[in-house]
């Protein structure tokens, strides 16, 4: 068995007195798409720029590739790993195809530049500068920069922000591909679209610490719940006063109703019963598996 | 995988920043269109009483050379390389093969280029306007070398020390004072009191003695001059090494 694309262990990063990663221990398996999800201020972009080496670990150990961060050739080890940063990380002034050949001349086996560009639809021969593109386009050239170096693996940090659905599953595709041949993936994302499509493994970060990892079965488990279609912002006070075990009921979206707790006919009955004394006209009532989601907002609250 | 050489890295880097800066309108105004403009004043006005005679020219050339190496390796470059890391830029570039020392010798040899144009440029026109170099302004090229690099070292010193809006500030206050006051645009021996003591000490007044002396007397540059860009270049090398920061 290989060994993992990224290895951490007990890490932690302070920020004066605060601890933003708090003994964060993960492996990203090699050739496979790892998802480090979690709310704003979890620890996740710390974590990465330990990994990428922008930053400097306060405790803990990180092996990237099955090398000690911090130990190795930066630049030996770096020519392995491909970063897409979330904020910045172009020269707005520059053409594409200008930056894409510019960052390719770096590594020691590029992709080529023209090649990847149109991939990913970005028109190589275009003109215009990066900061005359739209958030779509600057967002797939920077994926572009991340990848054209053949890295082993590569870290992405909120990928798909600002793409449309077109772009986003043109993307998909691009990463799926990768895995293919190979290459190891760390996601950082809000979108479960996104960690639903492509992750084979999802760490739950929250407070700086993992707090649940596995595949996305292993975390959405065999555990049911119901849920259903109303009106918009019911008064929901009667129900949970009928339903049994103290279940609540949360509206999320709007008009979209999930019952928490244990699925079984007794709720179904209580829901159908209340609904049908208040008058209110419900659509939609089933019993399912929680989405992701739900798993993670019940773990770290809200994203 | 061996990875692609340090020296192909600076290189390649090297190339992009050059290829950045003469895009770069506002940067091309600094390179040419203001050394030529201050050259032809000088040459041509009597603003300066201290450059009249059959030295105005090559006083000229002097004051001229390096007005723009301080503001291409020091001025422009601190702040270009200050909004590279407000901009995220520097923290991708961190995240490449490319190291810290050879980011900073890119930045050297563009800022080396840029002074090469200009100091070309400026060459051609003190020529079309009378003067008649000898073989021994070529010891201008070592000074001007010399002096590129130790302004450069205190551009990236001062990009790392500060955020970029203040290195904006800064270096744009600290070029008029080196010009007004660094024996640069008023000779040193003219400048009131204790300032006339301090200017030759200073990489601006040090600059302008060394290209005086190859460029109006026709030798190499002094022992003192020499001595004071060298120091210069070793405390800005230092402070930039330990300041640097990708974000």
């Amino acid at each position: 068995m290989p060994p993992p694309a990224v290895l951490v262990s007990d890490l932690v990063v302070r920020y004066g007195s605060r601890d933003a990663v708090a003994g964060l221990s993960f492996a990203a398996p090699a050739g496979r798409v790892t998802a480090l999800i979690g709310p704003n201020g979890a620890g996740k972009s710390s974590t990465v720029e330990v990994c990428v080496g922008l930053r400097a670990a306060t405790s803990g150990s990180v092996q990237i590739l099955g090398i000690p961060a911090g130990t190795a050739d930066a630049a030996a080890l770096r020519s392995r790993v491909g970063v897409m940063l979330q904020d910045g990380g172009l020269y707005s002034s520059a053409r594409p195809l200008a930056l894409v050949e510019y960052i390719a001349s770096l590594y020691p086996r590029p992709d080529d530049p023209a090649t990847l560009l149109g991939a990913l639809g970005i028109d190589p021969a275009g003109r215009t500068p990066i900061r005359r593109l739209s958030g779509g386009e600057q967002q797939r050239v920077k994926c572009a920069v991340a990848l054209v170096g053949r890295p082993e693996l590569v870290f992405l940090d909120e990928p798909t922000s600002g793409l449309d659905a077109v772009a986003r599953r043109t993307f998909h595709d691009l990463i799926r591909g990768l895995v293919a041949q190979g290459t190891s993936v760390v996601l950082t994302t809000h979108l479960m679209d996104d960690v639903e499509r492509l992750a084979d493994q999802v760490v739950v970060i929250a407070e700086g610490r993992a707090v649940r990892s596995g595949t996305i079965a292993e975390l959405v488990g065999e555990e049911e719940s119901v849920s259903f279609r109303g009106p918009l912002h019911a008064d929901l006070t009667g129900l949970r006063a009928v339903l049994p075990d103290h279940g609540d009921v949360i509206e999320d979206p709007r008009g979209h109703y999930r019952v928490t707790g244990a699925a079984d006919p007794m709720v179904l009955s209580a829901i159908a019963a209340w609904c049908a004394q208040n008058g209110v006209r419900t659509a939609d009532l089933s019993v399912g598996r929680r989405s992701l989601e739900d798993v993670v907002i019940a773990l770290v609250g809200d994203l | 995988m061996r990875p692609a050489s340090a020296r192909q890295r600076a290189l390649a880097h090297g190339r992009w920043e050059t290829s950045l800066l003469m895009r770069n309108g506002e940067q091309l105004l600094l390179t040419l269109v203001i050394p030529i403009g201050i050259l032809l004043g000088l040459t041509m006005t009597d603003v300066l009483v201290q450059q009249a005679g059959p030295d105005r020219i090559p006083r000229a050339i002097a004051t001229v050379l390096a007005v723009s190496v301080i503001s291409s390796a020091f001025t422009s470059l601190a702040i270009a390389t200050g909004f590279e890391r407000r901009s995220g830029a520097l923290r991708f570039l961190g995240t490449t093969p490319l190291t810290r020392s050879e980011l900073l010798i890119g930045k050297f040899l563009a800022t080396a280029a840029v002074t090469a144009v200009s100091t070309a440029a400026v060459c051609l026109v003190a020529v079309l306007v009378g003067w008649r170099p000898s073989a021994s302004a070529l010891w201008a090229v070592p000074v001007l070398i010399l002096g590129t690099a130790a302004f450069a070292a205190w551009g990236m010193a001062l990009a790392g020390l500060l955020r970029a809006e203040a290195v904006l500030a800064v270096a744009n206050g600290l070029f008029l004072l080196l010009i007004m006051f660094g024996g640069v645009v008023i000779p040193a021996a003219s400048l009131p009191g204790p300032m006339s003591v301090i200017a030759p000490a200073l990489p601006s007044g040090a600059l302008v003695t060394g290209l005086t002396d190859a460029l109006v007397d026709g030798h190499a540059p002094s022992a003192l001059a020499t001595a004071v860009l060298l120091a210069w270049l070793a405390g800005g090398a230092l402070v930039s090494s330990r300041t640097f920061r990708w974000s």
